[in-house]
């Protein structure tokens, strides 16, 4: 088996596989470890930033990808967006996406270790998951940087790499064509794990966004035998 | 008309004398463990004070509870669903840690291990977070007996509203201790602005609870209580408050709090309320009509069209027994001398006060001595040292009548039973001067002045045949998880069995040694907890 094959078909189903049973078995078994555990309550004036301009901004670098890698150029060009217009976008959104990520993100870590309340406050998953960001993050940014001249072909390789991945019809190849600089790949590949830790950290907070909230009844209740009785969960929470 | 039940609480502060006995068994209880060592489900204040958290009571700065918008509908201070998920990222109404305190120990090891030297050894504050040293500036009791109030009492609050006058008067010192639990509201701001929909209240009796399974950190539900009483659990990341001790009241007891007061001054009940007009008083246009519209929820128990629909919404005939007994409703609304904690906030709190009497000036004292005659001791009322403007303001929205009706009563109590108990006269003039009945202060006298447990307390106990099995919930609790309250050290296994609800006592079967059967001095509590299934077993079905 190539390495070509481990890396960009191997890995990447693996890492799915592990998002997606992941996710599930972690909401039927520990629905109580399923928190953002905001740390606000123990420091606040450095998080207001931090926080804000870090989560917009990865917001906006998800709405990035997406249109990068899910919507194939012929789409745009339907629309009458030319190549060199999609690119004059792609770098500026994705440049100040990349800079708030980055300022949120350096904030944070600065908050983490200056402040004992929260550094105490801190697990070890913790520190994989900022470790594994800081390299999505500081790939992606690379990958941006050295793409502004339009160098590298991504929307003829690394996209549709990725949309032959999701209709499971792989083409591992298409990652290796020539163009495709080797901080592409690596941003690519690290991803992979990102994907693969997600249900174990509390990034599972992204799934519980509340649009409840826009529909329920402000006040409700419960009766007493609708509350399921508490069985014992094993300690389920990764990195205690 | 649809009725439930709803738990109540009154506490009459007439009879606090602020030892915090109910703050510590309720914190040796429930937030004893990491994570919410800051917090006191139960505390008690100093007033005037600014309160714990800092300035709690000041809604401009916090956005806690309801306002009415414009065209008079019931909104979240603190904004819509829309607002918080923009402001979901940071809360901007999330008091910090300091807000509280940083809570902490002292190491008390260093007075026994420190090496030999010229001066004793002391123990020094360490942060219960970081174990770093801490330069004490604030607690949730800092203020405890108007301790640094040149810095504090000044700064209450509840003095912005009132005129200069009674903020003159301040020089006039007074004091007062306002004990505080949840609320456990009929209207919990709390539970409507919880994103993730894990607060509610419990349909049987309007207890406020957090679904721990459902909690997923957002902390609106903190900000948006008026009274600060849902807590964050920095650990578990997760919302925590006051359950009103629903294992216990399940069992027909008291809570925790109200069981161990020394001053037995804590009154527990049930009122049946309309639930279909709630959101109608909670809208009521002007602040200062709240408490009446409140006191229209709360309907008659011995009415007996409420009986029939109660019996139809599935109140049990029991409860409905209760409610008619019940000392929350009697002082309440019956005799009308207990107020909610600030029902400006729109939150239809369920924690009533009989506001506390205070030292008379010489006139009034004597007055009151000697029999004295009506318009003269009314008067008189005025001239208490705690301003009844200043009471007012956190129990009646500013409004002095309801405070000085509640007052009146309490004295024209103290007048009727002196002149019965020591000039051995009758004078039911004394009732009839405060809009009472002499039935109805001796009553009175007998809930607020001899309290036996039995008249504080009018509990009913949950009905097992309409809920799930409470057995595997023996030895839990509401908090109950990896680092609960629930779980002593060692005792791991002690729930998740799957056996038949018990019969017999409030915790299952009769404990060795209940019902007059002997102690078995074999018997270790710890063995019963650990062996599977328990004790139910051995003795059960």
């Amino acid at each position: 088996m190539s390495g070509e094959t481990i890396l960009y078909v191997i890995l990447p189903y693996v890492a799915m596989t592990i998002f997606v049973v992941g996710l599930i078995w972690r909401r039927k078994t520990d629905s109580y470890g399923w928190t953002a555990r905001s740390s606000q309550l123990l420091e606040g004036r450095v998080l207001r930033y931090a926080s804000i301009i870090f989560h917009f901004g990865v917001l906006a670098a998800i709405g990035g990808h997406i249109l990068g890698v899910l919507i194939p150029a012929s789409w745009t060009e339907t629309v009458g967006l030319s190549e060199s217009g999609y690119h004059v976008i792609a770098v500026i959104g994705g440049v100040s996406a990349g800079v708030a990520v980055i300022v949120g993100f350096v904030l944070l870590v600065y908050r983490r270790i200056k402040f004992p309340r929260v550094r105490i406050n801190t697990t070890r998953m913790d520190v994989a998951v900022f470790a594994l960001l800081a390299f999505g993050i500081i790939t992606g940014m690379l990958a941006t940087l050295t793409n502004i001249g339009d160098s590298v072909p991504y929307r003829a390789t690394v996209s549709p790499y990725f949309r032959q991945l999701f209709i499971l019809d792989p083409e591992p190849s298409l990652m290796t064509q020539p163009g495709v600089s080797l901080i592409f790949q690596v941003h690519v590949i690290g991803a992979w794990f990102i994907f693969a830790l997600w249900p174990f950290t509390r990034l599972v907070h992204a799934f519980s966004v509340p649009l409840g909230y826009f529909k329920r009844s402000p006040i409700f209740y419960r009766p007493r035998a609708a509350r399921p009785s508490p069985s014992r969960r094993p300690d389920t929470r990764i990195g205690r | 008309m649809k009725v439930r039940a709803q738990m109540g609480m009154v506490m009459n502060l007439d009879k606090c004398i602020g030892c915090h006995t109910c703050s510590v068994t309720c914190k040796n209880v429930w937030t004893n463990r990491r994570g919410t060592e800051y917090a006191w489900f139960n505390n008690v204040e100093t007033k005037p004070g600014r309160g714990y958290p800092v300035d709690y009571e000041d809604q401009d700065k916090w956005n806690g509870g309801w306002k009415l918008d414009r065209k008079g509908r019931l909104k979240l201070k603190a904004g819509g669903p829309v607002k918080k998920l923009a402001n979901i990222f940071w809360n901007p109404d999330l008091p910090e840690l300091n807000d509280y305190y940083d809570p902490w120990t002292y190491n008390y090891d260093h007075l026994i291990t420190a090496p030999a030297g010229d001066v004793q050894p002391t123990a020094s504050p360490k942060s219960q977070i970081t174990g770093g040293d801490l330069n004490l500036q604030w607690g949730p009791n800092w203020e405890d007996d108007l301790a640094g109030s040149n810095n504090n009492a000044a700064n209450d609050p509840n003095f912005r509203k009132l005129e200069e006058q009674v903020k003159s008067e301040f020089e006039d010192t007074f004091m007062m201790y306002l004990p505080r639990i949840c609320e456990h509201c009929i209207n919990p701001s709390c539970v409507a602005s919880c994103p993730s929909g894990a607060m509610y209240k419990r349909e049987e009796d309007g207890i406020v609870l957090v679904d721990q399974e459902a909690c997923r950190s957002w902390r609106f539900c903190v900000s948006g209580c008026p009274y600060k009483k849902v807590y964050f659990n920095w650990e578990s990341g997760k919302a925590e408050k006051c359950n009103f001790c629903y294992p216990r009241i399940e069992a027909g007891l008291p809570t925790v709090c109200s069981e161990t007061c020394v001053g037995r001054l804590r009154h527990l009940g049930i009122v049946l309320i309309d639930s279909d007009r709630v959101e109608e008083a909670a809208s009521t246009p002007d602040e200062k009509d709240l408490l009446k519209a409140q006191l229209d929820l709360f309907l008659d128990p011995e009415d007996p069209e409420v009986r029939e629909q109660a019996l139809r919404d599935g109140v049990p005939s029991d409860w409905i027994d209760a409610a008619a007994n019940s000392p929350v409703y009697m002082m309440a609304k019956k005799w009308e001398i207990a107020l909610p904690l600030h029902p400006e906030y729109r939150t239809l709190p369920m924690v009533w006060y009989v506001p506390p009497l205070s030292p008379l000036e010489t006139l009034g004292a004597e007055l009151v001595r000697d029999g004295g005659d009506e318009e003269g001791i009314f008067a008189a009322i005025d001239q208490m040292r705690i301003p009844m403007e200043y009471l007012a303001g956190f129990l009646a929205a500013g409004d002095v009548a309801p405070v000085r009706k509640s007052l009146e009563r309490l004295i024209a109590m103290r007048r009727y039973m002196r002149a019965d108990t020591v000039d051995g006269e009758i004078r039911p003039e004394f009732a009839t001067d405060a809009g009472m009945t002499p039935e109805d202060l001796e009553d009175m006298f007998r809930m607020v002045a001899i309290g036996d447990y039995e008249d504080r307390y009018v509990i009913p106990k949950r009905h097992g045949e309409t809920s799930t099995t409470a057995f595997a919930d023996q030895g839990s609790c509401g908090i109950d998880f990896e680092n609960g309250a629930a779980i002593p050290p060692g005792l791991g296994e002690m729930t998740g069995v799957n056996a038949p609800d018990p019969v017999g006592g409030p915790f299952g079967d009769a404990m060795p040694g209940e019902n007059g059967s002997e102690p078995d001095p074999d018997f270790d509590v710890r063995d019963m907890l650990t062996r599977h299934g328990g004790g139910a077993k051995s003795n059960g079905s």
